[in-house]
């Protein structure tokens, strides 16, 4: 992509966060009433937000539970269901004390053990919660609206933490089904949420239906992501899954749905056309791109031959050969994303620009000797099948000897985890994507982990990286915060990970009658209105 | 009649027990893993060797094989992997779709086709039979996914007479569930259509040219009357046969068109469940899908009998 269009996106990602603040989306007096019928990007499956990081099921749980606190569109965390809390000097101790009124759907009125159990739960599965769970010395109820955290150690992310706004969010549930293993799905769908689930209508690989839970009690802020109150105006909400894409255009163009979360991005300019529908971009932050290596086996066990990939991976190349449009992409060199108010922006270490020669140069002195390359392809998962094969090329240009394996992704995810050498059902490269709360900073961004063993796939392994993210999980102050960063991201060019190739954003395209869609993360339901 | 039942009711458990063995070994043995996909990208492999302990799926081939025949034997089919609902309340909800989008489809097909064929047998070398035998081979040739797209552009986009997707069952009232349903019955029939008015087509000549449609002909019994009741009577075994079969395709599921008109049918949660490898669903949809097969065919073999009585089993 040439500078101007790079500029133009981050520009414009940036203004699409920067017009939140004039208050756009809180309509005042807005219609009450009528049934949202709205394409989700998958099917329901799963119904616990801490057995899986399925994104479905996290905006579902959105739908049905709330959090203690939320991150609003401007990435700011806000009290939620905490109405008032307080931290000790030394920020070692903090004290949350519940809103007024809160009630799960069964009457059952919110209390500070719940909030404990829960976030007990939570944080045995995801990883951030992991790590406050290891700094954490006494985490227990005071009294029935107020529990206390005890720091054992210094953690500069308790706030992060409990408004994180991607999967696993720590969602607040009845104590009695959190104390089920975070090992084992509950069975219940009990929240205290904006919306209730309707258990008996929903059908997996179907429809999820949801009613306004007339009890609930917003907060008196506007709603901003999903932070402030969470007002609801329709009295249904219905999730059909359609999963072919051009009928899911045809349904929302003939006014069948009202909104339709992700179309496929090669319907997105003949709906634009349409004088019916609004294109809208919930995330203006949008996801980045990765090319994962296998750092267990040759060749990119070795530093250089993954420094090469850096030089042959052309990030304008790779996004137009996969998302085509370029107002929806935009090349970025920051490890941890680009634009839209991202505090942790940056090109420390970046190469100058990509270089064919160097990468072969890199691969040589890495030490490559042609053996085959297994990159796998998933063929049923139409974005990263598209930059598969783009990198493909461009490792075949570099002299890379590729084997290029097509399998669908439930296979792809299934062999990811296996550390054996490539010829013997194992793997060296993998495309994938992430949304931007999921990468945006050093604890949430798995790909930057060096645990070796206990790394994401690729099993990346580095004692100063550890060393360095440990250090900016404990620091408090928001200058040196950014600072070490951009040393983890210098680190992280030198070392690579993982290879970005690029940014890009998933528009979203509903009726012209659907009013009050947020921006956020992630879809979110409150707020919206049908006006006629 | 009634031991022969029996009997074939009977030959239906080993065959039944075949496949669902089959089904199970080739899902077990396929590349994928339920634990990976639902672990979720954070796994560790310990997290994901937690689930398969918890699921089961660490026990031996034959062990997994046991348990589940057990249960099928209680009558349980088990439960989904992913969504923790019984399997048996999974093809419930699925398989109302399917058998009103079988049942329309059919009933489409042999109301259009079996005329069709026994005119383009009685006019044979006419423009009528030329015609019928066009619209035959190009019913064969169209994809199926083609048709459907092209039924919904003209119906539902343009003309917006018709509903581009969607489901709505019979109890809700029969216009919208006709409505619903007619543009994914038609995509389908066209198929079965030509199959059955070629079939038709081909049995009416050879029992046009027999003795006794001569003397009916020369009585001056009406065409109609010779044609529909003396000659398709006995003309109808192979239609029977192909109508049999339509009817145990169908009820298998017909994943193209019911992804293309989002019905939630049998064909879209067996794939579904495949992708996502839910071995419990899977392994139920098969079994209740052969079953209802294998009851097809006792069905049609019973329909020789009372069509042609020289047929004894």
């Amino acid at each position: 992509m040439s500078d101007l269009n790079r500029r133009q996106f981050l520009v414009g990602s940036t203004a699409a966060a920067a017009a939140l603040t004039l208050g756009a989306p809180y309509v005042q007096a807005q219609k009450r009433g009528g049934t949202l019928r709205v394409i989700p990007h998958a099917d329901l499956k799963v119904i616990d937000p801490i057995w899986t990081t399925s994104y479905l099921t996290r905006n579902y749980s959105y739908m049905v539970y709330d959090t203690l606190f939320a991150t609003d569109a401007h990435l700011q965390i806000k009290p939620q269901m905490v109405d008032k809390y307080s931290v000790s000097g030394d920020k070692m101790k903090y004290s949350f004390t519940l809103r007024d009124g809160l009630k799960f759907h069964d009457g059952q009125p919110v209390t500070a053990e719940d909030c404990v159990v829960s976030l007990q739960r939570w944080s045995n599965k995801d990883p951030l919660g992991n790590l406050l769970r290891a700094a954490t010395g006494k985490l227990q109820a005071a009294d029935k609206k107020t529990f206390v955290l005890e720091l054992k150690e210094p953690f500069g992310l308790v706030l992060e933490a409990l408004g994180k706004p991607s999967s696993n969010v720590p969602f607040i549930m009845p104590a009695r089904i959190a104390a089920t293993s975070e090992n084992e799905q509950i069975k219940e769908t009990i929240g205290s949420g904006p919306y209730k689930f309707v258990r008996e209508e929903w059908q997996p690989g179907h429809q999820a239906v949801y009613v306004r839970n007339p009890d609930y009690v917003p907060r008196n802020e506007s709603p901003n992501g999903a932070a402030g109150g969470k007002r609801v105006y329709v009295d249904r909400v219905i999730w059909r899954y359609i999963p072919d894409a051009a009928t899911a255009a045809a349904a929302l163009e003939a006014g069948e749905v009202d909104y339709y979360e992700y179309p496929a991005i090669d319907f997105v300019p003949r709906l634009e056309k349409n004088p019916n529908l609004t294109v809208f971009v919930t995330d203006p932050r949008g996801n980045q791109g990765w090319l994962r290596p296998n750092h267990l086996h040759p060749p990119f066990n070795n530093k250089k031959a993954r420094q090469a990939l850096l030089y042959l991976v052309n990030q304008e190349t790779v996004l137009q050969g996969t998302i085509g449009h370029a107002k929806y992409y935009g090349t970025c060199p920051a490890y941890f994303m680009c634009g839209g108010g991202l505090p942790y922006e940056s090109a420390a270490g970046a190469p100058a620009k990509p270089d064919l020669d160097r990468a072969r140069q890199l691969l040589k002195e890495g030490g490559y000797d042609g053996r085959p390359v297994v990159l796998m392809d998933p063929t049923d998962y139409p974005s990263i099948h598209g930059a598969t094969l783009v990198i493909r090329q461009l490792l075949a240009e570099a002299g890379v000897n590729v084997d290029l394996q097509a399998m669908d992704w439930s296979t792809l995810i299934s062999r990811r985890a296996r550390k054996e050498p490539p010829k013997e059902g194992g793997w060296n490269l993998f495309v994938t994507w992430w949304i931007s709360a999921d990468v945006m900073h050093p604890a949430v961004n798995a790909g930057v982990k060096g645990g070796c063993d206990k790394a994401w796939f690729g099993w990346y392994c580095s004692e100063q990286m550890e060393k360095l993210r440990a250090d900016w999980v404990r620091v408090t102050d928001p200058a040196r915060r950014k600072q070490l960063a951009e040393e983890i991201q210098k680190l992280a060019y030198d070392e690579v990970p993982y290879v970005l190739w690029g940014q890009f954003v998933q528009p979203t395209i509903y009726r012209k009658n659907v009013r009050g869609v947020l921006n956020f993360a992630c879809p979110v339901f409150w707020n919206i209105s049908l006006e006629a | 009649m009634l031991p022969l039942i029996f009997r074939r009711l009977l030959a239906t458990i080993p065959i039944m027990g075949v496949v669902a063995l089959f089904v199970f070994a080739v899902l077990h043995f396929t590349p994928g893993d339920p634990a990976a996909i639902l672990a979720g990208d954070y796994a560790t492999p310990q997290d994901i060797a937690r689930i398969r302990a918890h699921l089961g799926l660490d026990r031996p081939f034959l062990v997994q094989v046991g348990i589940w025949l057990g249960q099928v034997v209680r009558g349980d089919l088990g439960t989904s992997i992913f969504s923790g609902l019984p399997v048996s309340t999974l093809i419930k909800h699925r398989a109302e779709p399917t058998v009103a989008l079988t049942i329309l489809t059919m009933l489409i097909s042999v109301l259009i086709a079996v005329p069709l064929g026994v005119l383009a047998a009685w006019k044979q070398g006419s423009w009528i039979d030329r015609a019928v035998m066009v619209f035959a081979v190009s019913g064969f040739s169209m994809p199926v996914f083609w048709l459907g797209f092209l039924l919904v552009y003209i119906f539902a986009v343009q003309l917006a007479v018709l509903p581009v997707q969607g489901y709505v069952p019979l109890h809700t009232g029969v216009i919208p569930f006709l409505r619903h349903l007619i543009l994914p019955a038609l995509t389908l029939s066209l198929i079965f259509m030509a199959l059955i008015a070629r079939m038709t087509r081909a049995t009416m000549l050879g029992v046009l040219n027999e003795d006794y449609i001569r003397t009916a002909f020369a009585k001056g019994l009406a065409s109609r009357t010779v044609l529909f009741r003396h000659a398709l009577g006995n003309a109808g075994l192979p239609v029977i046969t192909i109508i049999g079969l339509g009817f145990a395709l169908l009820i298998g599921g017909v994943v193209v068109t019911e992804s293309v008109f989002a019905i939630p049918g049998i064909g879209r949660l067996t794939v579904d469940a495949i992708i996502h490898r839910d071995y419990p669903v899977v392994q139920g949809v098969v079994l209740v899908v052969s079953g209802v097969y294998v009851l097809i065919n006792l069905v049609v073999d019973l329909l020789y009998v009372v069509l042609d009585p020289r047929i004894r089993y």
